[in-house]
């Protein structure tokens, strides 16, 4: 039995209440004993491929491989398509995963924290599915802009926590769950949304999102016979690029890379980039990892379009792959999401998560060599109509 | 002043590299915070918590001296943190407030100085405005603001070498906390690392007012760390009225530690602190 890792390089940690520290330790030891439990992960295994429906496709996107290439060079785009899974995004897989571990741990009472819904839409989910009660924490601005996503999660029976503190978005909701689980650790588990947070959540959540990558990496390998030269992905926390990056690490000659959220401009201050910008490190939410804050150590307010992504920290294997050079991390506007959302729903007929659509930016119109890339859908964007639509318009859709 | 030579620090930095972690000298806070304990006068010291800044830099100096005027025997100075995750509504709503009307780590080590003359500071900070400054960098400057220890909520042990030894090395007593669900084994390593007292924390939860008696399982938390070190005991969490402090007491708890009540007083009254002076009086009248 290897350990659940605690560091990568001088990030990760357990910056946490001493009250949580035993429930870490319960949380890992039950982990390293279930991933290699044949029970758990045949049960896990058989709800991911029939309720989840994977695997998730790989499919060849024609019109926008078409819209990157030139007369003197070809570019494949292939879409790894998180979205078509059961809840609509990638979040189902960690869900499940951490669900079914709560159960064996015999905890009865679940709460997550979410930004864009997608996550406590998979969290009540998987409560309904396991029978499980369900509490979701949900910033005051994150609910107003993420409405149908609420109504699900409390049709599935979950209730959702509204949090008012501070900007009202995902760095406050995880906020109050951690306070919750520090209040309620010995019947509650926390299923933490991202990569991030105290260890062992970071190693898990990898874990249990590697399956994005390791799916993908053998049926590009089956389609195309060869690796592709960029493996693309949204970074919020960062769980679906760490879950998809995972399986592509050992390969060098396949560039990693990481999208954050420039919101209103990098320079403007008024984004969600932590890997992007750089600076000090900092801790946040019981990791060391990039972190946006002020000169005196306070956390500072993310911004973006996209509740996933407006989050001022990061997982910290992110920031590890970082300053090892192995991904690379970059930031798109707002505006500039907008209109990815647009062209890809217009060239494909698929309607992308606000998050994915600043993948879909730096993929479809910055410049690059590359001839074949592989990007992360990690999400439907039907949640995002109402936003959009308060934004653009009619006229610019 | 403090008896302690150069070579005393390393000697003791020496002791804690090699692993040898219990029966330190005791640095200059951890004297200080040790005679607090030892002269109170009380069943069990008063240790009030202040919300640095709240509800402005200079008013939060008028609560500490209230505190002090009203019998208290230490003072918990709060550094307020953008994401306290170990404390409640009422402390939490507090920090938000003095970041608004200005508060920074500089201003609260001012008020910390003005504490200093009168009782023991021991001040309570989050991880990342020490980690963001250096523990050495911090540590000496609460040194300079005459602060006697320091209390990070959210630095477990396993994350708490770089400052003890920063601590250490100032004379700052580094004071671990233990709650109801660290199990024996851990609870006598954090024992025999803390210095200055044990902060004892009463509830499974985060820091706030409770209605309820702390009732009879408050003996067992507190024997339980008493078993596990040789420095004072001071059971916090919770605690908010006279009955509550006089049953931590009666349960062998050598100090209380009082918060939540004290800074909602604070921050409902007209004139806070005559107010709070009124509760401190009445919290030490049930230790006397």
């Amino acid at each position: 039995m290897t350990a659940v890792e605690h560091r990568f390089g001088p990030y990760g940690g357990q910056y946490v209440p001493e009250t949580l520290m035993p429930a870490l330790a319960e949380l890992e030891q039950a982990w390293v004993v279930a991933r290699d439990d044949p029970g758990y992960l045949e049960e896990l295994q058989e709800l991911l491929r029939d309720f989840a429906g994977r695997p998730s496709r790989l499919y060849r996107a024609r019109r926008l491989s078409e819209y990157v290439s030139g007369p003197a060079h070809a570019r494949t785009i292939y879409l790894k398509r998180e979205d078509l899974n059961h809840t609509g995004s990638h979040k189902v897989n960690n869900a499940i995963g951490q669900a079914l571990l709560a159960q064996r741990m015999g905890k009865r009472r679940i709460i997550a924290e979410t930004g864009a819904g997608q996550h406590g839409v998979a969290s009540a989910t998987a409560c309904a599915l396991l029978g499980m009660e369900c509490v979701v924490f949900m910033g005051t601005e994150d609910i107003r802009r993420q409405r149908p996503n609420v109504e699900r999660m409390q049709l599935l029976g979950a209730r959702v926590h509204p949090v008012e503190a501070g900007s009202g978005t995902l760095k406050d909701a995880t906020s109050e769950a951690i306070r919750d689980w520090v209040t309620n650790v010995e019947s509650t588990h926390y299923i933490i949304g991202s990569a991030v947070g105290p260890a062992p959540y970071p190693s898990l959540v990898r874990d249990l999102q590697r399956v994005i990558g390791d799916e993908a990496r053998a049926q590009i390998l089956e389609r195309e016979g060869r690796l592709p030269d960029r493996v693309i992905a949204c970074v919020g926390g960062g769980s679906n690029a760490i879950g998809i990056f995972t399986a592509f690490v050992g390969d060098p000659d396949v560039e990693l890379i990481g999208v954050e959220a420039a919101g209103d401009g990098l320079d403007s201050g008024r984004h969600g980039a932590p890997l992007t910008v750089g600076g000090q490190s900092g801790v946040l939410h019981g990791s060391m990892s990039a972190v946006m804050q002020d000169a005196e150590g306070q956390i500072t307010e993310a911004h973006s379009i996209s509740a996933g992504l407006d989050y001022p920290g990061s997982g910290p294997e992110h920031a590890h792959l970082r300053d090892l050079g192995r991904a690379r991390y970059v930031a798109v506007t707002d505006v500039d999401a907008l209109r990815a959302f647009t062209t890809v729903t217009k060239l494909e007929g698929i309607i992308p998560a606000l998050e994915t659509a600043h993948a879909f930016h730096f993929a479809l119109e910055e410049p690059s060599t590359s001839t074949l890339d592989l990007v992360c859908l990690s999400g439907r964007g039907d949640k995002d109509l109402a936003q959009v639509l308060e934004r653009l318009g009619a006229e610019e859709l | 002043m403090s008896g302690f030579t150069e070579s005393d620090h390393q000697r003791r930095r020496a002791a804690g590299e090699a692993g040898q972690v219990a029966s330190e000298p005791l640095g200059e806070g951890a004297a200080r915070i040790a005679d607090a304990f030892a002269t109170s006068g009380k069943r069990a010291a008063l240790m009030p918590y202040l919300m640095g800044g709240f509800p402005s830099p200079e008013r939060s100096l008028d609560i500490g001296l209230a505190y002090a005027d009203g019998g208290a025997d230490l003072v918990e100075l709060g550094v307020p943190f953008s994401d306290p995750l170990a404390d409640g509504p009422v402390v939490a709503a507090a920090g938000t407030a003095a970041l608004r009307a200005g508060a920074t780590v500089a201003r609260v080590m001012e008020v910390c100085e003005g504490l200093a003359g009168r009782l023991p500071v021991v001040l309570m900070c989050y991880a990342n405005l020490v980690l963001v400054r250096g523990p050495q960098v911090f540590a000496a400057a609460l040194r300079d603001a005459g602060a006697s220890g320091l209390i990070v909520p959210d630095l477990p042990m396993e994350e708490a070498p770089a400052v003890l030894a920063a601590c250490d090395a100032a004379g700052i007593a580094l004071v671990p906390l233990v709650a109801p669900t660290t199990p024996d084994e851990r609870l006598h390593a954090i024992g025999a690392r803390a210095r200055g007292f044990l902060y004892t924390v009463s509830v499974t939860g985060t820091t706030g007012e409770r209605a309820a008696p702390l009732g009879e399982r408050v003996a067992q938390i507190v024997g339980r760390a008493k078993a596990a070190t040789d420095v004072p005991v001071a059971l916090g969490f919770g605690i908010t009225t006279p009955e509550q402090a006089s049953e931590a007491a009666d349960a062998g708890a050598d100090g209380v530690i009082v918060g939540s009540r004290l800074v909602r007083e604070a921050a409902e009254a007209k004139d806070p602190a005559p107010a709070v002076r009124r509760v401190v009086a009445a919290l030490a009248a049930a230790l006397s």
